[in-house]
């Protein structure tokens, strides 16, 4: 549904984002993570179509970005929350919306079932005559999301959707992504929250003016870092650490009563790892492996 | 271009006009100041032997140099709407979920346009309907004729939109740079000058607001529009809009 190949943007010199190559499928929710001036926001305006790119190309389902005649019709297919939510603070949440399904030749009934259905769904049905400036953060970000899927678009951009929100208000946003990703639309999700990455998104890929990486979230995980293993024990001390570390095992985790072990292939190397322990008069109690967050992997990356 | 979508613009910007007090009171108060003040100082110059306010000037001169404000109006007006309407979408960052609709940036411009001048006409024109009222009821029996309507307020009502254009176009420029309101309005504000110059010369007998000045003046302003029409135009793009406008 979007592919690009190449794509770049440079402002003057400064390159900001360089040779990005990416293919977001059918009805996938893509996340794209990337520390704060990684060229996210950059990235998704090109496609949008709002600035132009420096070279690469683009394609929004079977429309060009860049190709002049199908810049309206790709504004048209997509929805764009933006980063700022550039609300209309004087107008009610009915007016902010119906004001936009205007520009997508939707007629009156149109519009009316439409707004009807998503402040309803998000809850601001109620609220929805009160002037847009009175709502609180989290209902702006809401009403911000139902104007960029007024005209139903197949394909949907969000700019750090729940950036500025409280846990729960984040949660209901999240929520609604998930419910917007069982009606099989496409979505592009501008993040740096890696929780929420793993928690709704298919694939990621992570931006750091070039593309560092990209998959999906276990994917990340396996590849980049290797398996870990967490060992309880009764008690810790040098002498056991010291041991593992004579054959050959990196300790990456000390505490009180636990150790975690960088391994290749646990299923062997578990049984050499044990016998250590026990000969330097350690107990083990338990013995997990523990994946690598996302968050790991990202730092790893993203500090180069 | 999409007239529905650029009246959607305009429509939108009205219904917020309609929420800001500072735009009703200046829509009100210019058409009641220049509709009814002028007409009663021509009164009491006329009714008062002693007042010099008539000195030099006829009771005529006066009344066509009372109509000249509706010129300056047509300048100051759209400065303080205009502002509200560009500045106040870049201040609660508005312009960028509107450029991701599929309209152009023309059709965006064009309804900026019709919300910067249609408020400023109206108030123009229902004060000079005001003003050419009371103004006969004032001077007829005086006279022993109706002043107006004439030539020399219709060529006026016709230079007023090109001002206002100029004026809005204007305004466009300033508010690319500028970032509050207070000072795009007082910067379009400036667009007002040329014509208090104009009025003080013409109050002091350098300029006389004839229909053939006026019809001058029109062609200097035609001219002046379409050049700032095309800086608008050029500054309004949506890449410079997201990029450079600051
Ligand atoms: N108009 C512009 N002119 C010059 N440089 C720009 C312009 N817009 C963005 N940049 C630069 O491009 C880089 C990427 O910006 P962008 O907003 O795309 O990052 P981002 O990944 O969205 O960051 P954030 O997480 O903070 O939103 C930044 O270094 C920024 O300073
Ligand atoms: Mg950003």
């Amino acid at each position: 549904m979007i592919e690009t190949e190449n794509l770049t943007k440079k402002f003057g010199d400064l390159i900001v984002v360089d040779n990005v190559t990416l293919r977001v499928n059918d009805g996938e929710v893509f996340g794209f993570l990337g520390p704060n001036g990684a060229g996210k926001t950059t990235t998704v305006r090109m496609l949008c179509c709002l600035i132009s790119k420096t070279s690469g190309t683009a394609r929004i389902g079977n429309y060009e970005v860049g190709n002049r005649a199908d810049q309206q019709k790709i504004r048209r297919m997509v929805g764009l929350l933006t980063e700022n939510v550039g609300l209309y603070e004087e107008l009610s949440a009915y007016d902010n919306l119906d004001f936009y399904g205007r520009f997508y030749r939707m007629d009156e009934q149109k519009r009316k079932e439409q707004i009807e259905y998503l402040l309803k769904m998000l809850g601001l049905w109620e609220r929805r005559n009160e002037a847009a400036g009175t709502f609180s953060k989290g209902m702006k970000q809401k009403l911000a999301i139902a104007r960029a899927l007024i005209h139903d678009p197949q394909v949907l951009f969000l700019d750090e959707p729940t950036a500025n929100l409280d846990p729960e208000a984040a949660k209901t946003v999240r929520d609604f992504i998930l419910e917007l990703k069982k009606q099989k639309r496409t979505i592009f999700l501008n993040t740096h929250l890696l929780d929420e990455a793993e928690k709704v998104c298919d694939r990621v890929a992570i931006l750091k003016t070039r593309l560092i990486a990209i998959g999906t979230p276990q994917e990340l995980r396996r590849s980049l870092s290797g398996r870990k293993i967490k060992v309880q024990l009764q008690r810790v001390d040098d002498v056991i650490v010291e041991a593992i570390k004579k054959i050959g095992f990196q300790v990456s985790e000390i505490t009180n009563n636990g150790l975690v072990i960088d391994v290749n292939d646990p299923e062997k190397e578990n049984q050499a790892i044990l016998k250590a322990i026990e000969a330097a008069g350690g107990y083990v109690q338990f013995i997990t492996e523990t994946g690598s967050t996302l968050e790991d992997v990202y730092l790893k990356l993203v500090r180069g | 271009m999409d007239l529905q979508s650029a009246w959607a613009v305009a429509a939108k910007d009205f219904k917020i006009f309609k929420r800001k007090s500072q735009i009703i009171y200046i829509t009100i108060a210019f058409p009641l100041a220049v509709g009814i003040a002028f007409p009663l100082i021509v009164q009491y110059a006329l009714y008062n032997a002693k007042s010099h306010l008539v000195g030099g000037l006829s009771i005529t001169g006066l009344m066509d140099a009372f109509s000249v404000w509706f010129l300056i109006g047509a300048a100051i007006i759209p400065a303080a709407i205009a502002s509200y309407s560009l500045v106040g979408e870049k201040i609660q960052k508005s312009l960028e979920p509107l450029l991701a609709t599929p309209m152009t940036d023309g059709e965006i411009l064009l309804g900026k346009t019709i919300s910067g001048l249609v408020v400023p006409l109206a108030a123009i024109y229902a004060g000079s309907a005001i003003f050419m009222v009371l103004m006969d009821l004032v001077t007829h029996s005086k006279l022993g004729y109706l002043y107006y309507p004439n030539w020399h307020i219709g060529a006026i009502l016709l230079v007023a939109p090109l001002i206002c254009l100029f004026s809005v176009e204007l305004n466009i420029i300033i508010s690319s740079r500028i970032n509050d309101v207070r000072t795009a309005q007082q910067m379009g504000m400036l667009s007002a000058l040329p014509f208090f110059g104009l009025y003080f010369a013409s109050e002091f007998g350098f300029f006389a607001f004839n229909d053939s000045n006026l019809l001058i003046l029109a062609g200097v302003i035609l001219v002046v529009d379409f050049v700032v029409f095309f800086v608008s135009r050029a500054t309004f793009q949506r890449e410079e809009i997201l990029t450079k406008w600051k």
